[in-house]
């Protein structure tokens, strides 16, 4: 019995080791592709992967994201990635998701295909630049009585590539108020010049997730992973006059791409409207004042709705689309750019198409 | 029936009266979820034609000349398993390395079947009938045609099929097994022809 045993636990162990050692040596002969080279961009970045794995795996392996829903089953047809050269036939996994407008560009799902030689690819910028970063909070501030400044400093990796404008997902572990970590999307309000540092404006939502998390857990010191840059609210190349709209929090992108004006010298004639309550709303007055007398075309417009007897306010009053409607001329040449809720940017476009803004002039960024 | 003509009938048996689809229902995962498309059904045929002709035989060597003499038959599903998933992956392994077009048309689907029943089916069927090893061998390749033969009649039905009112409730998976039913029952109709013990 005992003999029977070891004879049958011998044989299979035999043949278990004599197949896996031949599956080693073909994975060291014919699976080895060797390490080959992947040329992104017309050759902006250069990767050397191991060959012979998929491409979204040997990209992700790199650090570059490509975005897929399925982790690369080749069922969401998502991770599709254009291989200029060194492509290759189509194999039959990836036709159900590829056009025939695609097969003329040589667009492929990076999931399916394999890299085996040397290929060159080109991927949107953003994706590219795409990382998660491990920052640690340098600073928080109070803006007004809801809103908080989070200056945060990048560690890992330390510096970061943005056009101003843009946003970044905020990566909130389990607390009392999640079961599970949740990603939310905020605007950077610092300058992209500012490459080692983050900065967001936070808004107290009553009962939100992230904002109950930043204003009542977060302390200076704490670790914060970020992901991003992602969006394409950013200034467009023209020489159009410009009218930025945003109230509250909503100043964090038109900062940064004033900050960014400002810095490149971009004298675009511009003019920012500023829409709060009354004056325990508005902050950062005095940078926007300095930015004003810094850039001679731009105009710094604060409007209160609702301002208070002890504020004692001289300037503008009224909703920010009347105040609007009352200092724009010529919207027709105008470029738009606007930040905030639904309903501000539903009522702004509104006022700013009847001032003769062309719609495809006006850019805005929801939150939701 | 007479030694001689054995694998000949063997082989036309497994193509048609003891299809392994149609009589012994295996393999029918990959029968249902492929069998959308008559041009991805070919290849997947083929690639099944492939690793049951020559998977088949060699588990027999396998069984012959390792499992009995060591009175190991009671291991046979776990070494056919192994020896049929390490055939399969070395042999995508070479075809993606050394031909293109083999790899297009066929080396894709060989990693969608290395688990697939019918072929583990019939290594286990060759042992049950205690074939040769030409007959395994013509056994493995029949039943492989066999299958192919039902997986391109299959798709080129549901093909015509996408012009066709289904009921919604029968969409999809259930108007493909009613029709597999079908098929089965036209199959059943050569079974008097030759019988398989």
């Amino acid at each position: 019995m005992a003999i029977t045993l070891l004879i049958s636990i011998t044989i299979i162990s035999l043949i278990s080791v004599f197949l896996a050692l031949l599956m080693v040596i073909a994975d060291a002969t014919i699976g080895n592709y060797g390490t080959v080279k992947i040329s992104i961009n017309d050759g902006s970045k250069e990767l050397e992967v191991q060959g012979g794995q998929p491409l979204l795996k040997a990209l992700n392996q790199e650090g570059v994201f490509i975005p897929s829903a399925c982790g690369g089953r080749g069922s969401c047809g998502l991770c599709k990635v254009k291989v200029v050269s060194g492509g290759g036939q189509y194999l039959p996994t990836e036709l159900p998701w590829i056009s025939d407008e695609e097969k003329k560009q040589q667009v492929r799902l990076s999931c399916q295909f394999k890299v085996k030689t040397d290929i060159a690819i080109v991927i949107p910028e953003e994706l590219f630049l795409v990382k998660e970063f491990k920052t640690q909070v340098e600073s928080i501030r109070d803006l007004t009585h809801d809103i908080k400044e989070v200056r945060l400093k990048l560690l890992d990796p330390s510096e970061i590539t943005l056009k101003a404008g843009q946003y970044i997902q905020f990566e909130v572990p389990e607390y009392e108020k999640t079961d599970e970590k949740v990603y939310r999307a905020y605007s950077i309000a610092s300058s992209p010049d500012d490459n080692k540092h983050v900065e967001l404006e936070i808004r107290l939502v009553p009962n939100g997730i992230c904002t109950t998390y930043v204003h009542k857990h977060l302390k200076e010191g704490d670790a914060v992973t970020i992901n991003g840059p992602y969006g394409d609210f950013y200034l467009r190349d023209s020489d159009n006059p410009i009218i930025f709209i945003a109230g509250g929090s909503g100043m964090a992108p038109i900062k940064s791409i004033l900050l960014d004006m400002e810095k490149k010298g971009n004298n675009r004639k511009a003019s920012y409207f500023f829409g709060a309550r009354s004056k325990r709303d508005l902050f950062l007055l005095d940078e926007l004042k300095a930015l004003e007398e810094k850039m001679p075309n731009f105009t710094f417009v604060p409007a209160l709705s609702e301002p208070l007897e002890e504020d004692a306010w001289k300037g503008e009053t009224g909703l920010i689309t009347d105040v609007v409607r009352k200092n724009v001329k010529e919207g027709s040449k105008c470029e738009a750019y606007l930040c905030g809720s639904p309903g501000m940017i539903n009522a702004c476009i509104e006022v700013l198409t009847e001032l003769g803004v062309l719609p495809e002039n006006i850019f805005y960024d929801k939150f939701s | 029936m007479s030694e001689s003509i054995m694998p000949i009938a063997v082989l036309f048996a497994s193509i048609f009266t003891s299809n392994i689809l149609l009589t012994n229902y295996l393999g029918m995962c990959s029968f249902l979820s492929v069998s959308k498309e008559l041009k991805t059904s070919t290849g997947l045929g083929i690639a099944v034609i492939f690793v049951m002709a020559t998977t088949t035989p060699l588990n027999w060597l396998v069984y012959q000349y390792l499992l009995i003499p060591f009175g190991l038959e009671y291991l046979r599903f776990i070494v056919f398993i192994i020896v049929i998933a390490a055939f399969v992956q070395l042999t995508e392994m070479t075809i993606e390395r050394y031909s293109e077009g083999l790899y297009q048309s066929l080396g894709i689907f060989l990693p969608l079947i290395t688990v697939n029943c019918a072929i583990l089916g019939v290594s286990l069927f060759m042992v049950i009938r205690e074939y040769t090893f030409l007959t395994s061998f013509l056994f493995g390749l029949g039943s492989g045609i066999g299958w192919f033969i039902a997986i391109i009649a299959m798709a080129g039905i549901r093909q015509k099929l996408k012009n066709a009112k289904v009921p919604a409730g029968l969409e999809g998976p259930g108007i493909t097994l009613v029709i597999a039913g079908f098929m089965a029952m036209a199959f059943m109709g050569f079974t008097g022809m030759i019988t398989l013990s």
